[in-house]
């Protein structure tokens, strides 16, 4: 079943159920020792993790077509998160399939591994498509949010996302070490990992908070220790599972950290301005899939466009 | 060959629906019944309610459910009412120009739930406007008179009717939210009766309701939560509203 997977890539999945069950074992330890704690959430949580982990490494060691169904499915799920949780009108429900319908085309753009269709499809057509469609219409009142609601939901939850199906169709040959599925790994779970870092540093040891109006729980010191663990882990890691050495390894790490930030924010403020705590309630302890991809919405394609950049020669 | 039916309807329709295509968030989905007799009553916007509640329900269940529909809507279709009735288990209901001829209205009702299964009610009657609370119709404080031990379980659905709104045939992939509450009983007046599961169903509407915290900004054409569909109003609120409002096919609510 693991033909898909290099050896490497197969370690470093080991690697990540270790981490996992180290965490289960802490957790248990931690409910038995204080059963009153304030942190009833983590079993639901991890349990998330678990089954997050299982599907996505039974998927990654499928092959190149499961991977993307279900990075598609994942696009379908966080914009029907984002369309339900934004304001619409009656006559917008057209403008809402139309959306819909280019989750397949773009993933259809990366199976073909068509570059030039994939980057221009959203921002053009998609562009093109539901500012007509709206326009047509024939209702002025609203037109404007409603435009530009679909737009930027489509560019974050379609075109962003599906730069991860984008490094799973990259030639396995110019990754040897870790073949197509090693630099999503890589990519997901610098981002994930950064995310819980984050979040863990903020909380034991989090004094001053970047944007207490956007994100209560967002520290200095959590993004710094978070952003410090990340770059050395991608450091490490780089020359096992990519075609990136140490060095470029260390950038890769930085602009994952701060592009995972920076998404993660961006999320947070969408959520704040709707008045709403979690995208939805799928994955018990973590809220929504928006939630929890929304680390990976600007790094996946920030280091997608690093990689060409400075190993596929700047086109692909 | 009704069994294989109802098995391809409830896992290759109703929980694939429901669970993917819709996605719901339930809110105190243990509170709903777990073995009949029971009445579940929720509000009404969308042909999609029934699939909703339905997929809540273990498959083993299936078999009890008893969705409540009006005859004069569906009777016109023939197979559609043929599949309603013997794979959905519908019990349809009289709902217009009753004579005493007809008998009880209620007799089929009344059967099923002596039969031990699980009814399910829209006492608005119709599925008028989306999350904005009708008047109730009486027939579900008459059935829990004569089945006084009965539980009578309120729920508030929120989002179907902006997926598959009353006029559209295409529903649109959006999330649903469930609010179930505790089950009420019979307690010996109809017209209190009535008033305690309207408000049962009214606080379940605003269960869900985060306030608005995001103040909009200057200029913008409508306030968040007017212009959309529920954020920050409750349903009672809404039903509360000036009735020179109405739901037209430019907007899903004009003010």
């Amino acid at each position: 079943m693991f033909d898909a997977l290099t050896p490497n890539v197969q370690i470093a999945l080991a690697g990540i159920v270790a981490l996992l069950v180290a965490a289960s074992a802490g957790v248990f330890v931690f409910n038995r020792l204080r059963p009153d704690n304030s942190c009833a959430d983590l079993t639901p949580r991890l349990r998330s993790w678990w089954l997050m982990v299982a599907t996505f490494s039974a998927t990654l060691a499928l092959g190149r077509s499961a991977s993307l169904v279900l990075l598609a499915l994942i696009s379908f799920l966080a914009l029907k998160e984002y369309l339900s949780l934004i304001p619409t009108r009656r006559i917008d429900r057209p403008l809402m399939l139309w959306a819909y319908a280019a989750i397949p085309l773009q993933y259809y753009w990366v199976a073909s591994g068509r570059y030039d269709m994939f980057v221009a499809f959203v921002p053009l057509y998609g562009l093109l498509v539901l500012s007509a469609r709206a326009a047509f219409a024939g209702q002025p009142h609203g037109f404007l949010r409603i435009a530009g609601s679909l737009n930027w939901g489509l560019l974050i939850t379609v075109f962003a996302l599906a730069h991860l199906g984008f490094l799973v169709v990259l030639p396995a040959a110019g990754n040897p070490a870790g073949g197509s599925a090693g630099l999503l790994m890589y990519l997901v779970f610098l981002a994930q990992f950064s995310d819980v870092v984050q979040y863990i540093a903020g909380k034991s040891l989090g004094r001053r908070r970047i944007a207490p109006r956007i994100s209560p729980n967002k520290t200095w010191e959590g993004l710094i220790v978070g952003l410090v663990t990340t770059v050395v882990l991608a450091a490490a890691l780089a020359p096992w599972i990519t075609p990136l050495d140490r060095g470029e390894g260390l950038i890769a790490g930085l602009l994952i950290g701060l592009a995972g930030f920076a998404g993660d924010i961006t999320v947070s403020a969408v959520k704040r301005d709707l008045g709403v705590k979690d995208t939805s309630s799928l994955l018990p302890g973590h809220g929504g899939l928006l939630d929890r991809v929304d680390s990976l919405i600007l790094a996946a394609p920030i280091f997608y466009h690093f990689l060409q950049q400075i190993h596929y020669g700047g086109v692909s | 060959m009704i069994a294989v039916l109802r098995w391809l309807w409830f896992w290759l329709f109703v929980r694939p629906v429901a669970y993917v295509f819709l996605g719901l968030n339930s809110h105190h989905a243990e509170r709903l019944p777990r073995q009949g007799p029971a009445i579940v009553v929720a509000n009404h916007n969308s042909h999609i309610d029934t699939l909703v509640l339905t997929a809540m329900f273990p498959y083993r269940l299936l078999a009890r459910i008893r969705p409540v529909a009006a005859r004069d809507h569906f009777a016109r279709h023939k197979r559609l009412y043929w599949f309603m009735t013997n794979v959905m288990g519908v019990i349809f209901l009289k709902r217009r120009n009753l004579r005493p001829s007809d008998g009880d209205p209620l007799a089929e009702c009344s059967a099923a739930l002596a039969h031990g299964d699980i009814l399910i009610v829209y006492p608005e009657g119709t599925r008028g406007v989306p999350e904005r609370l009708a008047a109730f119709k009486p027939g579900i404080a008459h059935l829990a008179e004569r089945h006084p031990t009965v539980p009578v379980v309120p729920v508030f659905l929120r989002g179907t009717g902006k997926a598959l709104p009353r006029g559209e045939i295409v529903p649109v992939p959006l999330l649903c939210d469930v609010h179930v509450g505790d089950a009420l009983r019979w307690h010996g007046d109809r017209g209190a009766f009535m008033r305690t599961l309207r408000s049962a169903i009214a606080a379940l509407a605003q269960e869900g309701q985060v306030p608005a915290g995001g103040v909009a900004p200057a200029g913008l054409p409508e306030p968040a939560g007017s212009a959309g569909y529920g954020e920050g109003v409750s349903a009672l609120r809404r039903s509360n509203m000036v009735s020179s409002q109405r739901f037209d096919t430019t907007s899903w609510r004009r003010m």
